[in-house]
């Protein structure tokens, strides 16, 4: 039997409200709707609920163009038809034609699976409401093959939105609602220090002033998320650059490969620029 | 207890369901959240709230109700601290030696002063952000290792990492979609941009005529494509800068500066309270690169859309005389240079920075709300998402006076 709670991994940190949410998803078998900053770990979630959890791992990743149909099978017509011209007998049946979505997936498996639906605001507009129903009971009817999919357990299914649409109402109360927001700064080392145990004290504690410096300047166009931080980290490590380095008052210019956390050049103008004015208040 | 929670939770505009309530209770009777009262706040929140703009209504909901404390709705931001609530609770929790401790300080009415101060002022520095209150012995906050019920003050700090309950602290307050534009909401204003731009599900296979065809074809399958389709929509932007403009520019700038990113074609000009005969790109540079705006009525083909920002408070002659610009002598009436961009982008819509309940009192607001047709917003999120709507549906509109040319 696996665990049935989750309280994080040995390489993601949850806050405690995050770690509520999940589990009331859990044990009531209701998806899961994360919403947060870009880079802030929504994806990375639902790969570490599976971890802990011990179960399988499917995901959904969502495009413009994907329907909610293609979530729970796709006849495909065009081979069909295809096959029939060529006088193959795999025409006869339909079945050969039944191409198993995700959904059909998740609810077949012989465990209870965790499903990653990525990016659902991605998709058209009407695409949560087609999945109401599915996601409700939890079944669907192939109308091909007249067979109905129901699911042996309820999948863990968490869902991400990055908030370019907003989620129809009958749809977000079906699920339950996180919004991660961006971690503090001790969070923030905790999730660092997971990711690198090594990594010196010095180093990251100017690595984090640095960064929450560039993330609180105002007027940013993209801020830098956890994502960013991590690769930053990373490069700083693999450059063996030295933690005075990083120091805001005898640094001259702005950090080290600050490519990895500024990502256009207005924001690098922006922050040089700031940096100067900055100085220049202190000099006077 | 419960019921009543969520008859609150809707009266102060959460739109919770009776579907929510009951799963939230389902979820109570299975136990998920049994340990403490922190995580019981993040069950009924991740039950109950399903956009993060109204969490901060519910966390005064939830303080309210569970700490039977006057409700804090609506109040403003400096006042939000409830000093008389933190006197009764420490009243009730503080032995005589803590009493005398707080005397030594300068008394309670100042320590408690200073604590709200402290409170404002950290939300104010930086959101998110406590050390403020609790760090290690420095603030005398947290060095008396007294603990009322509300507040966690002492060693629980670095538990929870926070002095005040977290639905007290009210950190989502920039995120209700009634306050005007913020940072972050400018943000998810832009997304509701992006939703025009992004219309019209991409179709690679063209089922109808392939099918047509493969009939015409006599049963022998004839697969027709059709291209994607891309993101066509053109934004024509003209920014009004400076003079009162200035409360608001920021706000503009930064929307539109990340609209950018959104539109393939998006064009925008400066203006100073009025479009007239000349308009500029750079405002650093207005007097010296200006641009024709003949030209530019020239050089955009009509299906741009035209946005106008602006707060159009100004003088009325500057509106309908000529010569009644504040900067330089116009030779044409600023309503004429309006209807000619009209005529131009019949796709056109003002946004307003001003508030909507002044815009009654400023006659000049009213003759461009006029010439626009009505087709006057308020810069907010309501307000930009009408007027998208407005812009989605494009009633093309007949110039209100025969247009002079040059």
């Amino acid at each position: 039997m696996s665990a049935t709670r989750f309280s994080g991994t040995d390489r993601y940190v949850v806050t405690d409200d995050l770690m509520t949410a999940v589990n009331a998803a859990v044990t009531l078998g209701r998806p899961l709707l994360v919403k947060g900053e870009p880079g802030t770990g929504k994806t990375q979630l639902a790969e570490e609920v599976a971890l802990a959890l011990n179960r399988p791992f499917l995901q959904w990743h969502i495009k413009s163009t994907t329907k909610a149909q293609q979530g729970l099978y796709e006849y495909d017509a065009v081979s069909r038809l295809r096959d029939s011209q060529l006088g193959d007998a795999r025409v006869y049946d339909i079945g050969n034609y039944i191409v198993q979505g995700k959904l059909w997936q998740a609810f077949t498996s012989e465990v209870q699976p965790v499903l990653l639906i990525d990016e659902i605001d991605k998709a058209d507009i009407e695409f949560p409401n087609d999945l109401l129903l599915e996601l409700d009971r939890m079944e669907f009817h192939v109308y091909e093959t007249q067979q109905t999919v129901k699911a042996r357990h309820r999948p863990v299914i968490i869902i991400t939105s990055n908030n370019e649409k907003e989620l129809p109402d009958a749809f977000l109360r079906r699920c339950f609602f996180h919004y991660i927001r961006f971690p503090d700064k001790e969070t923030m080392e905790r999730i660092v220090r997971v990711h690198y145990p090594d990594l010196k004290k010095r180093l990251l504690s100017e690595a984090l002033e640095a960064f929450f410096e560039i993330r609180e300047a105002p007027g940013l166009k993209k801020r830098p998320s956890t994502s960013e931080l991590l690769d930053w980290i990373k490069l700083l490590v693999a450059e063996d650059i030295p933690p005075e380095a990083l120091r805001s008052d005898s640094r001259k210019a702005i950090p080290p490969l600050y490519g990895a956390l500024l990502k256009n050049e207005q924001d690098v103008h922006l922050f040089e620029r700031l940096l100067f004015m900055s100085r220049r208040k202190k000099d006077q | 207890m419960m019921t009543d929670f969520f008859s609150k939770l809707r009266k102060a505009g959460v739109p919770v369901t009776l579907t929510e309530f009951l799963t939230l209770l389902e979820a109570l009777h299975q136990r998920v959240a049994a340990h403490s009262v922190e995580e019981f706040y993040y069950l009924a929140r991740a039950a109950l709230v399903k956009d993060e703009r109204h969490y901060d209504r519910f966390d005064q909901v939830f303080g309210s109700h569970f700490k039977g404390q006057e409700t804090r709705f609506n109040e403003l931001i400096g006042a939000t601290v409830p000093l008389e609530w933190l006197h009764k609770l420490a009243e009730l929790t503080l032995s005589d030696e803590d009493k005398a401790l707080i005397e030594a300080l300068g008394g309670w009415e100042k320590l408690m002063e200073t604590f709200a101060q402290r409170i404002a002022e950290q939300e104010g520095r930086h959101q998110g952000g406590n050390q403020w209150i609790g760090t290690a012995g420095t603030s005398p906050y947290g060095a008396y290792g007294y603990n009322p019920e509300g507040i966690r003050i002492g060693q629980d700090v670095s538990r929870h990492r926070r002095a005040v309950k977290v639905w007290d602290r009210r950190e989502f307050r920039n995120l209700d979609d009634t306050v005007e534009l913020g940072t972050r909401n400018i943000k998810v204003a832009l997304r509701r941009l992006r939703r025009f731009a992004r219309e019209g599900a991409a179709q690679e296979l063209d089922l109808d005529d392939t099918i047509r065809s493969t009939a015409r074809n006599a049963g022998w399958l004839d697969l027709k494509m059709v291209p994607e389709r891309h993101n066509a929509v053109k934004v024509l932007l003209f920014l009004d800068v400076g003079g009162s403009m200035d409360d608001h520019v920021q706000a503009c700038e930064e929307l539109f500066s990340a609209a950018r990113g959104e539109f393939k074609h998006l064009e925008y000009f400066y203006f100073h309270n009025m479009v007239y005969e000349g308009v500029w790109k750079d405002n650093r540079r207005r007097y010296t690169e200006k641009m024709d705006t003949l030209t530019v009525l020239r050089t955009f083909t009509p299906d741009y859309k035209l946005i106008l920002v602006g707060d159009a408070t100004m003088s009325p002659y500057e509106i309908t005389y000529p010569g009644g610009s504040v900067e330089h002598f116009n030779p044409e009436a600023g309503d004429v240079w309006l209807n000619r961009l009209l005529t131009v982008w019949p796709h056109a819509i003002w946004l307003n920075p001003q508030h909507q309940n002044r815009w009654s009192y400023v006659p000049s607001i009213q003759m461009v709300r006029e010439l626009m047709g009505e087709r006057m917003f308020p810069l907010t999120l309501e307000g930009l998402e009408q007027g998208i709507r407005a812009l989605q549906r494009g009633l093309p509109r007949a110039p209100q006076r025969p247009v002079t040319t040059t």
